[in-house]
């Protein structure tokens, strides 16, 4: 047959040689591979006291964001819902009454939203259609296994960033220095 | 023998039986963590600090297990198996001396769990006897794949017993007792060229290990439990702490060859200057004769385990480096190969004790054994 990559070898079947048929030079060097292996650096990642190295475009469990004066940016306006190809977001919207101010940005807001996390494939289309900046997907943190079904859909409690500067997700729009310290003077009058 | 001498004997013998048992529990965690570092894995880490409550979870699970008789089994015959392989095992370590002796006063306490002049063949003897194990527990499965590997069982162990026996003879030439403490202790004569017995036979040594290998039934022997091909071999129908007892005497096999090979070639309780370091405590620092003696003795003990345990690691290295032997390669490699090279071994034995090359034992060191003289 004619050899098409011309790299193939013709291997004849030789009678084995002394050292070969006495198995220990083979042996010796099996063992010195494996002795070498037994030193080397270890591929286990011990989950979860150790955790995978994430790439900074990763894109991980939600987060909903806070302004620079620590009120929702989430206006409810549904294009996140929309452009979810797993229909994974339900909200519902609410007015903003008086005195509310301090708590949501825009007049309208979200009164519940709530995100799926078994439907949600990740990919990262609600960041991409927000208008107001308000849900990103952060690169530090996954969905965390658990045991019920009802406990993956994931409510304002757990999605809203807290509003304490220190505290809050490496996502999105960050506060300028200058922010972080009157929003923690604003905090801590309040 | 007076009655406070048996009664210390009674417990060496009670902290050798706990020992091997306390080995072999561990040694299943060190086979999994040493074939995790050899894969580059970290292996069991879960259970207690490192992992170490490990063989006591295996244990639990192992106790609860639903105890399987399958159908047609002898009964009787059945739980004979595993007990006969595990009681084997245990009872050979009774001879191997564990370390010199320790002397309080009068009392003399051998580091031993009883001496006597036929030791290598009582451990020959009895590991023999251990086969019986697999075999009957392989016949009473009424399994083909069972009766498979206790056949194989059986027919490899007679075949490198005979190689091993044959390497055994040139070391018994050298040494003229079966008494495996006067092995150890013509290790060290003072004052005469002596070193350990792995020097005066290379060749024996690596035919003994191979047929250690062979004898407990570990790879690349391990021919009787062959999973590729038997399903489990001898102990496919076992379940529960029977089938536990199985794998417990497989680690108090290796754990006891281990001890065998170190008696035999690598000077059992006899460290390097341990002469120099008796004659210092004695002299320089004013110890009493039996205090002396007492500390080497401790610290010959201690050297013991750390061959054993290195013997233990080279099984686990061997294990998770070679691939299982076929079945006819393995009795090519018994027959044509190691018996004829132990033979050869006799005769060049013979002929180096003829010609004076090895030199005789002297007789008066062995009537003593002490470290100080």
């Amino acid at each position: 047959m004619q050899s098409l990559s011309k790299r193939a070898k013709v291997l004849e079947k030789k009678p084995m040689t002394l050292a070969e048929r006495a198995y220990l030079p083979a042996i010796f060097q099996g063992l010195s591979i494996t002795m070498r292996h037994f030193f080397m650096k270890k591929a286990t990642i011990r989950y979860p006291e150790e955790t995978r190295p994430f790439s900074p475009v990763f894109r991980g469990l939600h987060v909903l964001k806070r302004d620079e004066q620590g009120r929702e940016r989430c206006t409810a306006c549904g294009l996140c819902a929309v452009a979810c190809p797993a229909e994974a977001i339900t909200m519902v919207a609410g007015e903003r009454k008086k005195g509310e101010q301090n708590l949501y940005r825009e007049e309208k807001y979200a009164v519940s939203y709530e995100i799926n996390m078994l439907r949600c494939i990740f990919c990262g289309l609600c960041e991409e259609a927000c208008p107001k900046a308000a849900i990103y997907l952060q690169a530090d943190k996954m969905a965390p296994p658990r045991y019920e079904r009802d406990e993956f859909i994931y409510g304002k409690d757990r999605l809203v960033e807290p509003a304490d500067p220190d505290k809050r997700s490496k996502r999105g729009i960050q506060l300028t220095p200058e922010q972080a310290s009157s929003l923690k003077v604003q905090l801590q009058t309040a | 023998m007076a009655l406070e001498t048996l009664g210390w004997q009674g417990l060496v013998i009670l902290v050798v039986f706990g020992l091997s048992l306390l080995i072999a529990t561990y040694c299943t965690y060190a086979e999994r963590v040493i074939a995790a570092f050899l894969q580059d894995r970290v292996g069991p880490d879960r259970a207690g600090p490192y992992g170490l409550a490990q063989p006591l979870a295996d244990a639990v699970k192992m106790f609860t297990k639903e105890e399987f008789f399958p159908g047609g089994a002898n009964k009787a015959l059945f739980i004979f198996g595993p007990c006969l392989a595990m009681v084997t095992a245990l009872m050979s370590s009774a001879v191997i001396p564990f370390g010199n002796f320790l002397k309080f006063g009068t009392t003399v306490v051998m580091l031993q769990g009883i001496e006597i002049n036929v030791g290598m063949l009582y451990v020959f003897g009895v590991v023999a006897l251990g086969v019986y194990g697999i075999m009957i527990g392989g016949w009473a499965s009424n399994n083909k794949f069972s009766l498979l590997g206790a056949i194989r069982a059986a027919s490899q162990n007679i075949s490198y017993e005979l190689a091993m026996g044959l390497a055994l003879i040139a070391v018994l030439m050298m040494s003229g007792t079966l008494s495996l403490r006067e092995i150890t202790l013509q290790q060290s004569v003072p004052g005469e060229w002596h070193f350990w017995n792995i020097v005066k036979q290379p060749l024996g040594f690596i035919i003994f290990l191979v047929c250690a290998f062979a004898e407990t039934n570990r790879t690349p022997f391990d021919l009787p439990e062959c999973e590729t091909e038997l399903v489990g071999g001898y102990h496919t129908e076992y379940s529960s702490m029977k089938l536990g007892l199985y794998l417990f005497a497989e680690y108090i096999n290796v754990f006891v060859a281990s001890a065998v090979m170190s008696v035999l070639y690598f000077g059992g309780f006899n460290f390097p200057f341990q002469y120099e370091l008796s004659e210092w405590l004695h002299t320089s620092r004013g110890m009493s004769v039996d205090a002396a003696q007492n500390i080497i003795s401790i610290l010959g003990a201690v050297g013991f385990f750390l061959k054993i345990f290195a013997f233990i690691f080279f099984f686990m290295w061997v294990r998770w480096t070679l691939p299982r032997f076929r079945y006819d390669q393995l009795m090519r490699l018994g027959w044509t190969i190691l018996i004829p090279l132990a033979i050869f071994n006799i005769l060049l034995t013979g002929g180096l004790i003829f010609t004076g090359v090895i030199p005789e034992v002297k007789q008066w060191w062995l009537a003593s054994g002490m470290a100080v003289r």
